[in-house]
């Protein structure tokens, strides 16, 4: 089978991702976003929410649960520093396998259950890892201090291959190039760019189509004869194993893992941000898992002084009034930014940025006389 | 035996506050078929009510007396509570009991933060699925947390007990054994009392009344009762009114027991859903045995007796419950069939 075998108008759009994402810093530069810290994180978090977007727009089985993911995963590749090697490569391996060890173990459990069933069986075992990795497994986990590098760690890869790193803690590097500002970046965009490729491939295969029709209907396919379990976790599994890598990528950009990261309202994130960007598309969750953590940066930086600035255009009274009532959502109120989004999108556009996008262009189709407006990306709403 | 009636009175109280929340989400998901994920933030939001009473009763009048010196040389500032001005002895009595007080303002200010929630947001998800129904009271619940948290700020505030409820008590000697054995607070017990009324009231108003009547019509058939001509969603709203008022009362009278913060809410809906979940979904005997259940499991498994055998098992004990009881009993404890199936 050729591994390139795609559509015209995949093959577009994957040429277009690759570009946007590999000019990232140049088209986010205007934008404030153009750093690599930032760039970093929406590739990561890109990745993260592709691979839940496996699970929930396809299967449609929301799981509250998948920050244990990111979590063990995050763990693992500290671990795999700290023992073989300060090169990525094993790190994000290890992880995305024990990311997708575990997912296999607890989706084989909670698939057995469906609904708001499923939701709180995931949801009961992130919390079990959560609260695990802050008290009885403090020796593997560090607590809540968090797992961190040492200079006695044995690394006996390194060793082996005669790296010495001498006496400070030395950044994760790819055969000699430290994997922090662009490099860093660039090696997490390569891997964006290879899940998004993956996830198409999955969109596109009977597999995905199996995972759609147990979304629209399990029990006409149990009726058919045909058991969905074993295809509802092979897509619980994969998702867990890209929130694994995602949490082995945030460890090679910054070598720590804390706890805090499996927590639930880390899986309410990345619920979010594929809701967000469109829940069952192919874009969607990579624009919201951008758009989120571009505001979060954005917004919680903002203080009362840049408020004050923004609004100096009003007269003084006025001014002093629209800066103290946008404080509330800027800064440490950028949760409550959050929080009304999220309403707001769940209310007003279930399909999230993916549908509004579409909903704008059959206007401007309509407009301009009715042209063909099929876009070159699946851009069908989550039922 | 001493200790163990320790632990069983040690989960008491938590289980109290479980069985509270549970029976609030397990009323509004039987009666309005609606995930409440802001139901944690309702209680919360009723422990802020007695926040705000104390903060309130403690706004003090100051006056500046010219002819007393503080160290500084400024005159000495008098405050005396408005509280105390205006109502003498007994605002001072108001004051110390600004706890149970805060139950007369919580009533009606949560039965109108859920009428208003109903109205507002939660009746134009009925039709809608549940994992939208989760995101969006999700949402709900961030809002609420955030605003309260810009209001009152991120710490958590000490509310205290009435001085006569906040000693301990010998419960050991109440029932007859050794005194001075089983020593326990007096307000966790006082907690467990309000808890089981609070239960008891929402039980007898269901069976009784013929409004009660009507809800749990419509909870078994609502489509039948809709058709009988009875205007099933004006009494839904007041149902959900009632499960806030429900939340918010635990909420109150936990504050002494646990000092508020903003967060609580969530902390608590988690191991609420779970209580709902293994009592088992739209059972209301089985969220409220769930929840004492749960409670006092959890007081057991941080013995250190057990954790010594199973060391962490303190912290996961709910979740592995809940994990063991969704898998050998689907319904759960008490669930009922056709609710939730598919």
């Amino acid at each position: 089978m050729n591994i390139l075998s795609l559509s015209r108008s995949d093959l577009i759009t994957l040429i277009c991702f690759i570009i946007a994402v590999l000019s990232g810093p140049v088209i986010l530069e205007p934008f404030g976003a153009g750093y690599p810290d930032l760039l970093q994180k929406f590739a990561i978090f890109g990745i993260f929410a592709i691979g839940f977007n496996i699970l929930f727009g396809l299967t449609g089985y929301l799981s509250f649960g998948h920050a244990a993911f990111l979590g063990v995963g995050s763990y693992t590749a500290v671990w795999t520093f700290k023992l073989l090697s300060m090169n990525p490569i094993p790190a994000i391996i290890f992880a995305t396998l024990v990311g997708g060890a575990f997912s296999v173990i607890i989706g084989y459990i909670s698939l057995r259950r469906s609904g708001i069933y499923f939701s709180i069986l995931t949801l009961a075992f992130a919390q079990m890892s959560y609260n695990l990795a802050y008290s009885v497994l403090t020796p593997i986990t560090n607590g809540e201090t968090g797992l961190q590098l040492a200079q006695s760690d044995p690394r006996a890869l390194d060793v082996a291959f005669g790296r010495d790193y001498g006496a400070v803690l030395p950044p994760s590097d790819l055969f000699g190039i430290e994997m922090t500002g662009y490099p860093g970046f660039y090696f997490c965009a390569t891997l964006l760019i290879i899940c998004f490729f993956i996830s198409m491939r999955i969109f596109r295969s009977p597999f995905g189509m199996m995972l759609r029709a147990v979304k629209s209907n399990q029990n006409r396919m149990n009726y058919t004869g045909l058991n969905t379990r074993p295809y509802a976790l092979a897509a619980f599994v994969i998702s867990g194993m890209f929130a694994g890598l995602a949490g082995g990528l945030l460890a090679v950009t910054d070598p720590l893992a804390g706890a805090e990261r499996m927590q639930w309202t880390a899986s309410g994130e990345v619920v979010l941000m594929t809701i967000l960007g469109g829940s069952g598309t192919l874009l969607g969750p990579v624009i919201g898992a951008g758009a989120i953590k571009y505001f979060e940066n954005i917004f919680s930086a903002f203080n009362e002084t840049i408020l004050l600035n923004a609004y100096s255009f009003l007269p003084e009274s006025l001014q002093h009034m629209m800066a103290s009532v946008s404080s509330l959502f800027v800064g440490e109120g950028w949760h409550l930014t959050l929080g009304a989004l999220f309403m707001l999108i769940v209310i007003f556009l279930p399909g999230g940025l993916m549908e509004g996008f579409r909903r704008i262009k059959g206007m401007i189709g309509r407009i301009g006389g009715g042209g063909d407006v099929s876009s070159k990306s699946e851009t069908a709403p989550a039922e | 035996m001493d200790a163990i009636l320790l632990q069983i009175l040690n989960g008491l109280d938590k289980g109290g506050a479980y069985a509270l929340i549970a029976l609030g989400l397990t009323i509004i998901f039987g009666t309005l078929g609606v995930v409440n994920f802001a139901h944690g933030a309702l209680f919360m939001l009723g422990a802020f009510c007695a926040v705000s009473v104390k903060a309130i009763f403690g706004l003090n009048k100051i006056t500046l007396d010219p002819t007393q010196l503080t160290a500084w040389g400024t005159p000495l500032e008098i405050r005396q509570p408005y509280v105390e001005i205006w109502f003498g002895d007994f605002g001072r009595l108001m004051m110390e009991y600004s706890v149970p007080v805060s139950i007369l303002v919580a009533i009606p200010v949560m039965l109108l933060v859920g009428i208003i929630m109903e109205r507002g947001l939660i009746r134009y998800f009925y039709k809608r699925p549940h994992a939208e129904q989760i995101l969006v009271t999700f949402g709900l619940a961030i809002v609420l947390q955030e605003i309260v948290k810009s209001i009152f700020g991120a710490n958590p505030i000490p509310q205290p007990a009435p001085d006569t409820m906040s000693g301990m008590l010998d419960f050991g000697a109440v029932i007859g054994m050794d005194a001075g054995n089983v020593v326990y607070p007096a307000w966790r017990l006082f907690y467990f009392i309000f808890s089981l009324s609070v239960i008891g009231m929402v039980f007898a108003f269901l069976r009784f009344t013929t409004f009660g009547m009507v809800v749990r019509a419509g909870m078994a058939d609502r489509e039948t009762v809709g058709l009988l001509g009875i205007d099933i969603d004006k009494k839904f709203t007041i149902v959900f009114g009632i499960a806030a008022v429900v939340a918010g009362l635990a909420g109150v009278m936990y504050t002494p027991i646990l000092s508020p913060d903003y967060h609580m809410g969530m902390d608590f809906l988690v191991l609420s859903f779970v209580v709902v979940v293994v009592g088992g979904m739209g059972s209301l005997p089985g969220a409220v045995a769930a929840g004492f259940l749960l409670g006092i499991l959890q007081s057991f498994a941080s013995m250190n007796e057990v954790k010594n055998i199973l060391p962490g098992i303190d912290q996961i004990i709910i979740y592995l419950i809940a994990v063991v009881i969704l898998l050998v009993r689907p319904r759960g404890l008490m669930g009922r069939k056709g609710v939730m199936e598919n």
